[in-house]
């Protein structure tokens, strides 16, 4: 496992696992750590300054802004990981079958790939939460869409090139079966740069999610989100800072989190492409 | 020269028939009904019918497409439902204001990116390679949605330098234009360093350090017109996420731009007026990667224009 101690080596990427684990604890231990109940309205209390009872105060309906934060990294995570599942499963089937057999659907494919990478990222999910509705699913489903097209390339790349290799090519002289060749010697291959890919992808997906619920596209209220959270304190900003800047500094530690585990995966999976020399 | 500048204006006419063929057939596809949406929930099932044939909904996916496609050709973007107004001036009405926000931004987003970027490389982890570093590590992690927020609590806020949000003045411009820039500036920083770093350990680098050529002539004349290839492409490229971006800076600021009709268009389910809007983008992309790709020619006399 040299790859693992190349991981170790490096600092940045060891905060950024801190900071990922931080998130996935948040998630799975929400209704311990959070001191109230994420939902419970206080109308005396709105807009509390951050003090010793709310922490970092509370919102404009009175909310507790702390345990709100830590029940969305739930919304952040799932909408995250499902996103980067829908993504990989869609674009491993579509990048294999253009890379593996080639041909008219390999052109078709990729031809409607580059249209949609052509697109800015944001406009491309915001098409498709227009036509899905809002929502948990469909924000995840939008995400998840959205991410196909790059990790088709990715793989149709890397399929393309294993094609050619001469083990690839000695397994099918020996009359090995397409799919089989596919498991055994082409897929294991891909996986690295796969990993490295859905970690940069979470990053990516947490910061699409708060932007679609920002603008009001995304999660809907009463659900805790990160990005719905800025977009209600938006409306207090001159008089209650605190409402909005506080759950995007969530947002930006997650991202933050995910991207230097990201950077340091692919420096530690391959070290020809080292970023921090 | 010409004739490379016709030929890829119509490439660019099949990638747009396909932005919209894919557009129309997602709204196609899924779920949600602009009609019932329009109308409310307790609408006669007649009016409802009635409405959908006057807007051409009844007809089949194929048909509207050409229809529109057709209309298309003959410059009409067709009729927003909601404004009852031609999308065509909706978009003439919306499009400076964007154009103004994301060249300011692509501005700044080349120019810092580019100039910190080879201080970067040019004096690789020192402290200003350090900070550098971590400010585009920030810099690609920060929604933007809250990075403007937190900019007009401090500028606007706090100190009274600049307005909260809308248009006007040069002053308007300097808030949504940098809050927008900075993650293609984090960006540009990141692969110029790379770019010009891998530059400055070639062999004619070398050669001319080895020659006397002064330090400075070396990085002009020697490294910067190799990195600047790579760079150009990533400029490319960030152009369109700014044109995303856009939408949510827009927001943020009151800006009356595309991203904020786009989202308005969204809301109100007017297809016709969102179709219109993502063509405009998807037109300004290809513009833009058609300028980056003349530029290639202008830095780098090897690559011809015959491609």
């Amino acid at each position: 496992m040299d790859a693992w101690l190349r991981f170790r080596k490096n600092r940045l990427a060891l905060i950024g696992l801190a900071l990922v684990l931080m998130l996935v604890l948040a998630a799975t231990l929400a209704p311990w750590l959070a001191l109230h109940d994420p939902t419970r309205q206080s109308l005396i209390e709105k807009r509390a300054r951050p003090g010793a009872k709310y922490l970092l105060g509370a919102d404009e309906f009175g909310r507790d802004i702390l345990s709100r934060v830590i029940y969305g990294s739930r919304v952040a995570l799932l909408v995250g990981v499902v996103s980067v599942l829908i993504a990989l499963a869609g674009g491993l089937v579509l990048g294999t079958a253009a890379g593996f057999t080639g041909g008219w659907l390999d052109t078709v494919v990729m031809r409607v790939v580059e249209i949609l990478l052509a697109f800015p990222y944001l406009l491309l999910a915001l098409a498709i939460v227009a036509m899905l509705g809002p929502g948990v699913l469909n924000t995840t489903l939008a995400v998840g869409i959205w991410g196909v097209p790059a990790v088709t390339r990715m793989v149709r790349g890397s399929v393309l090139a294993l094609r050619e290799t001469e083990y690839v090519g000695a397994a099918r002289a020996l009359g090995a079966p397409a799919p089989a060749v596919l498991r055994r010697h082409v897929l294991p291959n891909v996986l690295p740069g796969l990993v490295v890919y859905a970690t940069l992808f979470m990053a990516n997906a947490i910061l699409l999610e708060a932007a679609l619920s920002f603008l009001g596209l995304g999660v809907q209220p009463p659900t805790a989100s990160w990005g719905l959270m800025v977009s209600t304190g938006r409306d207090v900003l001159l008089v209650a800072p605190h409402v909005a800047t506080v759950p995007g500094l969530a947002i930006m530690v997650a991202v933050l989190g995910f991207n230097l585990v990201g950077d340091g995966l692919r420096d530690a999976l391959d070290p020809r492409l080292t970023t921090t020399r | 020269m010409l004739t490379f500048v016709t030929r890829r204006l119509l490439l660019a006419v099949p990638v747009l028939l396909g932005v919209v063929f894919v557009v129309m057939l997602t709204i196609d596809l899924l779920p949600g009904d602009a009609v019932t949406l329009m109308l409310g929930e307790h609408a006669t099932r007649d009016a409802v019918a009635n409405l959908r044939a006057h807007l051409g909904l009844d007809k089949p996916f194929l048909v509207r497409y050409l229809d529109y496609v057709g209309q298309l050709l003959r410059g009409d973007l067709g009729r927003s439902f909601q404004q009852n107004r031609p999308v065509a001036a909706e978009l003439s009405d919306a499009w400076p204001a964007t154009l103004e926000l994301t060249i300011a931004a692509l501005l700044i987003a080349a120019v810092v990116g580019i100039v910190a970027g080879i201080a970067s490389a040019v004096w690789p982890n020192s402290l200003f390679d350090g900070v550098a570093r971590l400010f585009s590590l920030f810099g690609l992690s920060m929604p933007i949605f809250w990075t403007g927020l937190v900019f007009i609590v401090i500028f606007s806020l706090w100190l009274h330098w600049l307005p909260v949000g809308g248009t006007g003045s040069l002053t308007h411009l300097i808030l949504p234009a940098v809050t927008l820039a900075l993650p293609s500036v984090a960006m540009i920083a990141r692969m110029t360093r790379s770019a010009v770093l891998d530059v400055l350990r070639e062999d004619y680098v070398r050669t001319a350090r080895a020659k006397g050529v002064g330090e400075v002539w070396v990085l002009g004349r020697h490294a910067l017109r190799n990195a600047f290839i790579p760079i150009l492409t990533l400029l490319g490229l960030q152009s369109g996420q700014l044109m995303g971006g856009a939408v949510l800076t827009e927001t943020v600021f009151a800006w009356p731009g595309l991203g904020r009709l786009m989202v308005k268009a969204i809301f109100a389910r007017d297809y016709v007026l969102l179709q219109g809007a993502v063509l405009v983008f998807a037109l300004a992309f290809v513009v833009i990667n058609l300028i980056v790709d003349l530029s290639y020619g202008l830095l780098d006399p090897r690559i011809s224009r015959q491609g």
